[in-house]
């Protein structure tokens, strides 16, 4: 087969899946929620409510579409449809598992292995709130502009700290920025949360920034912003909002999951590779990684049923003079012990 | 004064360096809710499960009929006139010839109407029903779109033959024995 060809199936597949996790991570959500408040949750849409996404999904395509007289028309499209195609983007980079081998030739499961995938990674997230700042901005209401800037501040802060933690990760996979090449170092159980405890919980609090859940969904805060910077929007746009966030969320937790915890590496694999028939351990190793993306799926929701949210001073004080400090440290640290050591 | 031992006193102590951190108490609410997610939930699936009512619950009314399948209102208006909420109107009429299997009495109500938006379900014109005609039941008043839709006449509040109504748990010992 023409690598060309597997790389487009690659890419119809890793989109087709992206969007189908994040829709029924709003199902999930709405479960974990339920069940942590000794609730059950949607069930009235096929069994257990399977069919929930379904209906939300007409639903939201259904609405009647508002464009606000006094908004800029083009941005207020622009915005939700940047958010939602970066969101896609990310995707791009991560190896999903073990090579495949079709006809005699090796497959990677990675639709680019490009050697500054963390970097791209990085700018792709960043670009994304231009998606928030964009139709929050052109929405011409003040509380989606509120959301817009508490969105992009938040973002600027934490990927500061998330740029150092990663950095620590660089020092010990060889300075390779390659995903393949960071994953590859994890084999069997030398997964970098051993060395980097510090680092990856820096990295797990800034990527719950990143993906504005609680306790950071200060630019959405119903509570004090309506709705933050998607105040204005109705429909499909609003659902690409609240659709492209969970893709982040999905993305984040795969790089949490490549970064930190062996993407698809797990005690065992090298020894399945020695009896099993290489296209089953790939299978097994795409298994594993996605047990660990929705584990960390999980975390996330998890995480937001439990804490409230923060205060935007503490939240500024946190990410600037606790978390980015902190980064730096641990970099230091790493370095220094390397240094010794090597 | 101390009412219960569950009180705690509040102290604006500095918080050390371990409670600063917050991740203990981040990780100690976590555990907290995820204990939740094994707890037995306080949810009823509505329609296929129902809460089981107390046996004195005073839902829909009821007509009654007797064994025979006539209908034991008479149209006295007892109930009308205990009717704290004035929510009962009824017509009566005199049984035609005839008419023997329908009606128990040579008396009956032509019409009959409750209407279930004036209704305060205290139970009083069952307690005045002198002839076992009119109980409160455990079955819920369905919705409506529009309020006219809540005057219940008599096709909806007469027990239908084939169906009957179970009123036993709401069947008083002294109620009143009839030799007709």
């Amino acid at each position: 087969m023409d690598p060309l060809i597997f790389k487009i199936i690659l890419v119809l597949v890793m989109f087709l899946v992206s969007l189908g996790i994040a829709a029924y991570s709003t199902y999930a959500e709405r479960k974990v929620a339920a069940f942590l408040q000794d609730r059950i949750g949607p069930d009235r849409a096929g069994p257990f409510g399977l069919l929930q996404p379904i209906a939300d999904g007409v639903k939201m395509f259904l609405k009647e579409e508002i464009i606000p007289n006094v908004s800029d028309k083009w941005l207020f499209i622009l915005g939700p449809s940047m958010f939602m195609v970066t969101a896609l983007m990310t995707s791009a980079i991560i190896p999903w598992g073990m090579p495949l081998e079709i006809g005699g030739t090796k497959f990677n499961l990675q639709v680019a292995d490009i050697n500054i995938g963390v970097l791209y990674i990085m700018g792709v997230l960043s670009l994304g709130v231009y998606g928030i700042m964009i139709g929050g901005w052109a929405s011409n209401n003040k509380y989606a502009l509120l959301g817009a800037i508490r969105a992009s501040s938040q973002m600027i802060s934490y990927e500061l700290a998330m740029g150092m933690s990663i950095i620590s990760i660089l020092l010990i996979s060889n300075g390779s920025l390659s995903l393949n090449a960071i994953v590859d170092g994890q084999k069997e159980w030398h997964w970098n949360i051993l060395y980097q405890p510090v680092g990856f919980i820096i990295f797990i609090i800034c990527a719950f920034a990143e993906a504005n859940r609680t306790p950071f969904d200060l630019p959405e805060s119903e509570s004090e912003l309506i709705g933050g910077y998607h105040t204005e929007y109705s429909s499909m746009k609003l659902g690409l909002f609240l659709f492209a966030e969970y893709i982040n969320m999905f993305i984040s937790s795969a790089m949490i999951a490549s970064l930190y915890f062996g993407g698809y590496n797990f005690p065992g694999l090298e020894y399945l590779s020695t009896v099993l028939p290489n296209n089953v351990v790939s299978f097994i190793s795409v298994g594993a990684l996605f047990t660990k993306i929705f584990f960390f799926i999980f975390v996330f929701m998890w995480v937001r049923w439990t804490i409230p949210r923060f205060r935007y001073d503490q939240l500024m004080r946190l990410g600037w003079q606790v978390l980015l400090p902190l980064s730096i440290i641990n970099m230091l640290v790493t370095g220094g012990i390397l240094t010794i050591f090597n | 004064m101390q009412l219960t031992n569950r009180s705690k006193v509040v102290v604006h102590k500095e918080m050390n360096w371990v409670e600063k951190l917050y991740l203990p108490a981040i990780f100690s609410g976590m555990f907290i809710t995820i204990k939740h997610l094994f707890k037995k939930k306080a949810t009823l699936r509505y329609p296929e499960v129902t809460r089981e009512f107390a046996p004195v619950y005073r839902g829909m009314h009821v007509l009654k009929r007797d064994e025979e399948g006539r209908e034991n209102c008479t149209a006295c208006g007892l109930c009308a006139v205990s009717c704290p909420a004035e929510a009962i109107t009824m017509d009566a009429a005199e049984r035609k010839k005839g008419e023997e299997n329908l009606y128990r009495e040579e008396k009956y109500a032509a019409k009959y109407e409750i209407n279930m938006l004036r209704c305060i379900f205290c139970g009083l014109c069952e307690e005045a029903c002198p002839k076992d005609a009119i109980y409160l039941t455990d079955r819920i008043v369905p919705s409506d779109y529009s309020r006219g839709g809540f005057v219940f006449g008599k096709d909806v509040l007469v027990e239908p033959v084939d169906q009957r109504i179970d009123i036993s748990k709401r069947k008083k010992d002294y109620s009143i024995v009839h030799n007709n």
